[in-house]
């Protein structure tokens, strides 16, 4: 046996490598390429931020961070507004979206009938098709008159002179402003977290929420106290992702925060977000410093975003190698 | 006491499911309310001048038809480099290098561009080539689309080449062909149905992208097929047109908005219907 085999080998190896085979060698290049490509992209992005900005960074230091006044005419530049702005609205939106998402994923996967898990699951996915621009409309031609009347108008001539009411309440009446921002973006972000924490929990093995009905648990008992807990680094990850969205979302928020870049007062006054800022004034920019400082802004939305993003994508990752 | 512990359960319990029901139809209202504001609003708007003349000066007739054909072009183009890109790489991923730590790198790496802020994207674009070349321009504006496309592909075609089965990969390569064929000839065929519902859910991103066609493919106001010069494009014109103080051109934002918004909840529906039907099959 050892003998017969010995002189085929010898005999495949002498004869010129099959005609597929270069093409086989192009095509993994190629698809090497690609990937290198995509990894390029994202450096690319960095490397043309750090670029773009560095005339506002160098120039302003770190004061480019701390400082609030943002006045193009002067050419003096600190973001502090947009950052605290962004910050803001997307803890707000969090805070919003949150209980809500959960009670989406936990009506999908305990309680609703099964005939309308399909449909009512759909129609949550649908909200997060639905472009941004589009919540940006609606948020500043329908939900901001609405919210104005029912809303800011009572709570303000509700609120006495001097309280802590006041003067979370203070500012312009007209529906535009931190809080209406941050609902609309708690809209947004809401399909994401529900759509990712229901899949979380119905990857908990069967066998361990039956076990605690078996033990005569409630459904709020199984749901708080076995299935959530089991999920709980992926749940997490789930709710850094919808932070992260809600921290670079641009265009909704642009119709409806109000676009000043003075340090928020209050729930009500107009601020700005960094994606916000750079949207509106980015074409509009009319000295070099002042299209550095938007590039610096984008550079330090850059760092925000990609540390939450990082660290959910992290989290998503360990529950699922956990499970 | 024991009857006093149950029933406080018993009504965290109930109180735990009312709460849930009330959420679920709330976020379902926000939905019913959006597709209402935009069917009301965007309707009216609604007419063959939208699909045949370009967007007007306040006070005239005019349509978005510009802008459509904009869009259009920039969107086939960006899924054309998106495609290319996103295939091959989403590939690699799982047929040769997806094991290695530089695979888990690329992987780790797309699924965080896959919710990277949009106007961060438009940012690089613009610092890339439309800041070197002193002009805004739809090849720009398709690049940037480009740039939001490729991770959802990369993403789904890994997924489903991963779905097929190993056995597919080892007759072919048994039969003598080399892995690349296997590749071409049999993996991407039988994850079609899959790829297919990638690119539709690609596309239904970008479609709607307004933050990277800021600074990118700008605008413009007429008609135009150029692709090296601003191109008009829907989610531009409606942000434009939607914080102008001309009801005219806020009546043509609300129908542009309805015709985005459309498009993307039928591509979505679209995909999720392929995604459907290659599972039974």
């Amino acid at each position: 046996m050892a003998d017969a085999a010995l002189p085929t080998a010898s005999r495949t190896a002498r004869r010129s490598a099959p005609r597929g085979a270069l093409m086989a060698k192009v095509f993994e290049g190629l698809c090497f390429a690609a990937a290198t490509a995509l990894l390029a992209s994202l450096g690319g992005l960095v490397v043309s931020l750090i670029i773009g900005g560095w005339p506002a960074l160098s120039k302003f230091g770190f004061g480019f961070l701390t400082t609030a006044t943002w006045n193009p005419v002067t050419d003096v530049y600190g973001a502090a507004g947009p950052i605290v702005g962004t910050l803001v609205t997307a803890a707000l939106a969090l805070s919003i979206s949150l209980p809500i998402a959960g009670g989406v994923a936990f009506f999908l996967t305990e309680l609703c009938p099964a005939p309308l898990r399909r449909p009512i699951g759909t129609s949550v996915e649908l909200l997060a098709g639905i472009p941004s621009i589009v919540y940006g409309m609606w948020g500043l031609f329908v939900f901001a008159p609405i919210f104005s009347k029912y809303v800011q108008l009572p709570l303000m001539t509700a609120a006495r002179p001097g309280s802590l009411l006041e003067a979370m309440t203070s500012g312009i009446p007209n529906g535009s402003g931190i809080l209406p921002a941050s609902i609309i973006l708690a809209i947004m972000i809401l399909p994401f977290m529900a759509a990712t924490l229901r899949e979380l929990l119905l990857s908990v093995p069967p066998g361990v929420r039956e076990s605690a009905y078996g033990l005569g648990a409630t459904t709020a008992e199984v749901v708080l106290s076995v299935t959530l807990p089991y999920v709980r680094t992926g749940a997490i990850g789930a709710v850094m992702l919808g932070l992260g969205r809600a921290l670079g979302e641009t265009m909704a928020v642009t119709f409806i925060i109000g676009n000043s870049h003075n340090f928020p007062k209050s729930l009500f006054d107009s601020g700005s977000t960094i994606a916000s800022t750079i949207a509106n004034e980015f074409t509009e920019a009319t000295s070099p410093i002042h299209t550095a400082a938007l590039i610096a802004l984008g550079l330090v939305l850059f760092l925000i975003t990609f540390t939450v993003l990082g660290l959910a994508r992290l989290m998503l990752r360990l529950q699922g190698s956990q499970s | 006491m024991n009857a006093g512990k149950l029933m406080r359960r018993k009504i965290s319990d109930l109180a735990f499911k009312v709460f849930c029901v009330t959420v679920t139809f709330l976020a379902l209202m926000a939905l019913a309310a959006i597709l209402w504001s935009l069917l009301s609003q965007g309707l009216g708007g609604l007419n063959l001048d939208v699909f045949t003349k370009s967007t007007p000066a306040p006070g005239s007739p005019g349509g978005l038809a510009n802008a459509i054909v904009g869009s259009l072009m920039m969107c086939v183009l960006a899924m054309v480099m998106a495609l290319t890109i996103g295939v091959l790489a989403g590939t690699w991923l799982a047929e040769y290098g997806g094991r290695s730590a530089y695979g888990a790198v690329v992987r780790f790496l797309n699924d965080v561009l896959l919710s990277a802020p949009s106007i961060l994207v438009g940012l690089f674009v613009y610092e890339l080539l439309v800041a070197p070349f002193h002009g805004f321009s739809g090849f720009a504006g398709a690049v940037a689309l480009a740039l939001l496309a490729v991770p959802v592909i990369t993403r789904t075609t890994e997924d489903v080449l991963l779905l097929q089965a190993s056995t597919l990969r080892e007759a072919g390569v048994a039969l003598g062909a080399p892995l690349s064929y296997v590749i071409q000839q049999v993996l991407w065929r039988s994850a079609r149905a899959g790829l297919l519902t990638g690119s539709l859910l690609a596309f239904a991103r970008i479609s709607g992208e307004t933050a990277p066609l800021l600074f990118t493919a700008l605008n413009n106001q007429f008609f135009s097929l150029d692709l090296r010069h601003p191109t008009a494009n829907l989610p531009v014109v409606i942000f434009n047109y939607a914080l102008s103080a001309y009801d005219d051109w806020r009546r043509l934002a609300w129908a542009g908005a309805l015709l985005i918004a459309a498009t993307v909840l039928l591509v979505t529906v679209v995909a999720r219907i392929v995604a459907k039907e290659q599972r039974h099959s």
